[in-house]
């Protein structure tokens, strides 16, 4: 495998590169002249869409101010090295890498290194591990590269959703287990043209000001009207699926939206390997290539055994690496669809150039079920779970959990009878205030759950139960202890946080572990959104009833609304951690907290 | 139990390497890399083994639909020296072995976890500046504070008589739960005085997930000028209608509220029906501002808006009001109408 050097270009040897667009088609809109308020302190060139390819050990990466435009939006940007998403990283497991980050925007930024096992001094979070560089300073990263996969890399301010990420790919030390014809990234992004402090602002004084599917008077949704009245009764809506979306993003592939028609070459009977990496700020996607299975081979970079699917929904920061075998037709669509169903982002594989592939249309949008009200009367497989669960306040069986679930069961119910904040259920650390609007009642896991929206779409959907790691981990101890987290929040006054307090009350009080402990992380949802949580600095194994030795690894975590999930930490990265949710506004909005593994020993500068 | 449990499991011999009994085994060294190292172990599952699809039925074989293959078996020095069952593979069992263990216990961090500096890039940054960098992140994702300014109607009203005019602004500056929160409204008919206009600044504070508790001053503008301490209460009720109540207590002793509700109805995600009520209320006669004790005045209204913008829609609707009780019967002693039908055209909007 040859090393590619910046000035070759991608390497062509069994390995294409398409994550620049094939052709000279991006270079339409370089020469438009740039609109007249996008030139203030973003008067940067036009950014260009892609990512060249950065290799080697010796790296410069530099941040500017930039404008982007696709389709007929246009705003500010951020880029690395010039492009959006700025470069792909290709590295070799074993080697050592340093990197010279330089700011050239107006703006403090920052590298982190998403999934990257590093010394946390080289982190990239500010306030943290690092002080923000700021315009016209230099960072120097030092470390060594000690893992293989797909990962990602993103600025830790709000430069993140401005274009501020790009992807990374180490080659095995030791070969690839993975023989395919083509190797390509499929970055996924959520471009807006407002500046995400208006977004920020917007969603903190606004009744969910981006949402335009809500129900109204003349809406299709499968609700009645007691239903319809039981959730205003709640303060709270069926629909809050996405707090930003389609009415202000562009779903990107690549820094391409589905005007600009990206491509991906293949030729029949050919192994493809795709690497999904979603770098969007609020947005979980639902990925298909309709009339194309996928066998997922790798989570978050990591091997796993494995799994023919039709589709699985990617949260924030999460990657999913599958290999596809198109044969057939001359075109396959990769779809990215926005969870709420407000949008999606396109590309396709294409078998010669210009090759046009049937694009599904937008499935309805989905609704919040009772389970994801955490009241999910469904099997736990745990019977001590199930015994604890107050059949009392039901008044009968099983709710159904499919994306219509509201309908039957809920009329039914005694609502009145029954608090959506009980906060006698919560444990003592959890602080109960303002910024906790509901407490789920029967917090099951919901591990084996496909995501909102993808309970009964008619075809193979993955879900983290199907994940099984493909080598042995390392710690075969069963943890010693075991660390609740509540995922708590306000959407009325968008306020996020864990365990009720938002990182400002909780500055002195982190998440302790000690050195090598094994800790099992219990994470409760008690609000009606699934939230990624990204812990830094780590891999944890999903407690999801895969083979001894064989949890999957992950680095972020999708925990499902009204649910829970757990995970199994060895906590062998001694230093101040960042742990938070990655939707970029609800880490803003306080959902954040530093994770410390002490003592601080061994090798960590 | 176990002994058949053993029988059924084939058990493959395991390098001691192959677990990670060194508690202390170096910080430095990666899972990946180890788990690298495990990859030609031979309790790896064959590679041939590879599950095809998902199980459609979650109700009878687990959660796997997986071939097994051979597990690890435990070293006896490995956790308490117990059989381990959760080595059991989950294929035709109803529960995880892993869920038949006793509950890990909770419980604080070891000591351990306490030792150590407080900020461990302090030592490596500099102390200073890793304070300020801190500082700074945390107002930053904590949800920094914000200004809000809304008019929710700013209107022409077409009635009988004279046509007028109305504002009714509010906004605020803070954070979560503490704000500065401030309301104008006021009313006139063109060419004349305004017939009232007040505006009030509070302390806002929440308590609890709907509700703020707010309390400040009001200054009336018009007629006699007046300044009151004000108390209320503002927030979300159920059934989403928006609600703000508040009692005056003015400079002469007087003691008034007034009670507000709105609702908003979408017809479409632009067009909108927003119904709203207005209750004034009096502790005593006020002979001077013709208001009577008990009920003073009520409105009620029906607004349509398209909103053309989130922030941005304007609106027509109708109006009614009327004086109540003692409140009426000065209007009528000073020969103005007890009730008034407003036609009204404005726009709502916020920054």
């Amino acid at each position: 495998m040859s090393i590619t050097s910046l000035t070759d270009g991608p390497a062509l040897d069994r390995r294409k590169f398409l994550t620049r667009t094939a052709g000279a088609a991006s270079l339409i809109g370089l020469g438009q002249a740039m609109p007249a308020w996008a030139r203030g302190d973003h008067a940067g060139t036009l950014a260009r869409r892609g990512s060249d390819v950065l290799a080697g050990e010796r790296l410069t990466m530099t941040v500017a101010d930039a404008a982007f435009a696709t389709g007929d939006r246009s705003g500010p940007a951020v880029t690395v090295n010039g492009t959006l998403p700025g470069p792909l990283l290709r590295l070799t497991e074993g080697q050592n890498l340093v990197v010279d980050l330089v700011n050239n925007s107006s703006m403090g930024t920052s590298i982190h290194w998403h999934g990257l096992l590093v010394p946390f001094l080289m982190d990239g979070v500010p306030g943290v591990t690092m002080a923000a560089v700021e315009p016209g300073e230099r960072f120097r990263y030092e470390f060594p590269i000690r893992q293989a996969g797909t990962y990602w890399w993103h600025a830790h301010t709000l430069q993140e959703p401005m274009g501020h990420y790009g992807p990374i790919i180490i080659d095995p030390a030791d070969g690839d287990p993975h023989q395919v014809d083509r190797d390509y990234v499929v970055l996924l992004s959520d471009w807006s043209p407002m500046h995400p402090h208006a977004i920020m602002k917007k969603l903190k004084v606004g009744e969910a000001p981006f949402n335009f599917q809500k129900t109204t008077a003349t809406d299709d949704y499968p609700l009645t009207g007691a239903e319809r009245r039981m959730w205003a009764r709640m303060r709270m809506m069926p629909t809050d699926i996405s707090d930003v979306s389609a009415p202000l993003y562009t779903y990107l592939v690549n820094g391409h939206g589905p005007e600009d028609a990206l491509e991906f070459a293949f030729t029949p009977g050919e192994r493809v390997r795709l690497r999904f990496i979603n770098a969007s700020a609020m947005t979980f996607f639902n990925l298909r290539i309709p009339g194309l299975p996928m066998k997922v081979i790798a989570a978050d970079g990591q091997d796993v055994r494995p799994v023919e699917t039709d589709e699985f929904q990617i949260g924030n920061a999460e990657t999913y690496d599958v290999i596809v075998e198109p044969t057939g037709a001359d075109a396959y669509a990769i779809v990215a669809e926005a969870m709420d169903r407000s949008g999606m982002g396109v590309a396709t594989l294409v078998s010669r150039p210009g090759a046009q592939a049937q694009v599904p249309p937008m499935r309805d949008p989905p609704l919040l079920t009772m389970a994801d009200m955490g009241m999910n009367h469904g099997s736990t497989g745990n019977a001590a779970v199930e015994g604890a669960m107050d059949h009392s306040a039901m008044s009968h069986g099983a709710t159904p959990t499919t994306s219509h679930a509201a309908s039957g069961g809920m009329e039914a119910m005694d609502m009145g009878a029954m608090s959506m904040r009980d906060t006698s259920l919560l444990p003592p650390s959890v602080t109960v205030g303002p910024g906790l609007d509901m407490v789920a009642m029967n917090p099951v896991d919901r591990m084996g759950d496909p995501g909102i929206g993808l309970a009964d779409v008619g075809h193979r959907v993955l879900d983290y139960k199907q994940l099984v790691a493909a080598r042995m981990n390392p710690d075969m101890r069963r943890p010693t202890r075991m660390k609740e987290i509540h995922l708590t929040g306000n959407m009325e006054r968008y306020m996020w946080s864990f365990d009720g307090q938002k990182f400002s009350a909780v500055t002195d009080d982190p998440i302790r572990f000690a050195l090598n402990e094994r800790v099992r992380v219990k994470l409760v949802n008690d609000t009606m959104m699934a939230h990624p949580i990204h812990l830094h600095g780590h891999f944890f194994e999903l407690v999801n009833g895969a083979p001894h030795g064989h949890q999957p690894l992950k680095h972020t975590l999708v925990v499902q609304p009204g649910g829970s999930a757990q995970f199994d930490l060895t906590a062998n990265a001694p230093g101040d951690w960042a742990f938070h949710c990655h939707l970029i506004y609800h880490m803003h909005s306080g959902m954040f907290q530093v994770v410390t593994v002490r003592p601080l020993q061994g090798e960590i500068g | 139990m176990r002994g058949a449990m053993l029988i059924l499991l084939p058990l493959v011999a395991i390098p001691s390497t192959a677990l990670a009994q060194d508690h202390d085994h170096s910080p430095a060294a990666s899972p990946v890399a180890e788990a690298d190292a495990q990859a030609k172990k031979p309790e790896q599952c064959p590679a041939d083994l590879q599950p095809t699809g998902q199980p459609t039925d979650h109700s009878a074989h687990g959660a796997m639909a997986m071939p097994t293959c051979p597990a690890a078996a435990p070293a006896e020095e490995l956790d308490d020296g117990s059989m381990d069952h959760s080595t059991m593979e989950r294929s035709g069992m109803d529960h995880g072995a892993m869920e038949r263990h006793a509950p890990i216990p909770q419980g604080p961090p070891p000591p351990r976890a306490f030792e150590g500096p407080a900020h461990a890039a302090d030592a490596f940054v500099g102390a200073d500046r890793m304070a300020a960098s801190r500082a700074s992140v945390v107002r930053e994702v904590s949800g920094m504070p914000v200004f809000w300014f809304q008019a929710d109607r700013a209107e022409y009203r077409a009635r009988g008589g004279s046509d007028g005019y109305l504002w009714d602004v509010q906004g605020y500056y803070g954070g979560d739960i503490d704000k500065f929160w401030f309301k104008s409204e006021g009313e006139g008919s063109f060419g004349e005085k305004p017939e009232s206009a007040e505006v009030q600044g509070l302390w806002s504070h929440a308590i609890g997930p709907w509700w703020d508790l707010q309390a400040g001053v009001r200054q009336d503008l018009t007629g006699p000028a007046r300044t009151h301490a004000v108390i209320g209460i503002q927030g979300l009720a159920p059934y989403m209608f928006e609600v703000d109540a508040a009692a005056f207590l003015s400079t002469e002793g007087d003691l008034t509220a007034r009670v507000e509700a709105e609702l908003d109805q979408r017809i479409t995600q632009r067009l909108i029906l927003q119904p709203r009520a207005e209750f004034n209320l009096a502790a005593q006669d006020i002979p001077e501002l013709g208001i009577g004790a008990g009920l003073d005045s009520v409105e009620l209204g029906v607004r349509l808006r398209y909103e053309f913008a989130r922030e941005f829609a304007p609106y027509v609707g109708i109006e009614q009001e009327w004086k109540i009780g003692g409140s009426a019967d000065y209007a009528r002693l000073a020969g103005e109408d007890t009730s008034l039908t407003n036609y009204v055209v404005g726009v709502r909007f916020w920054f």
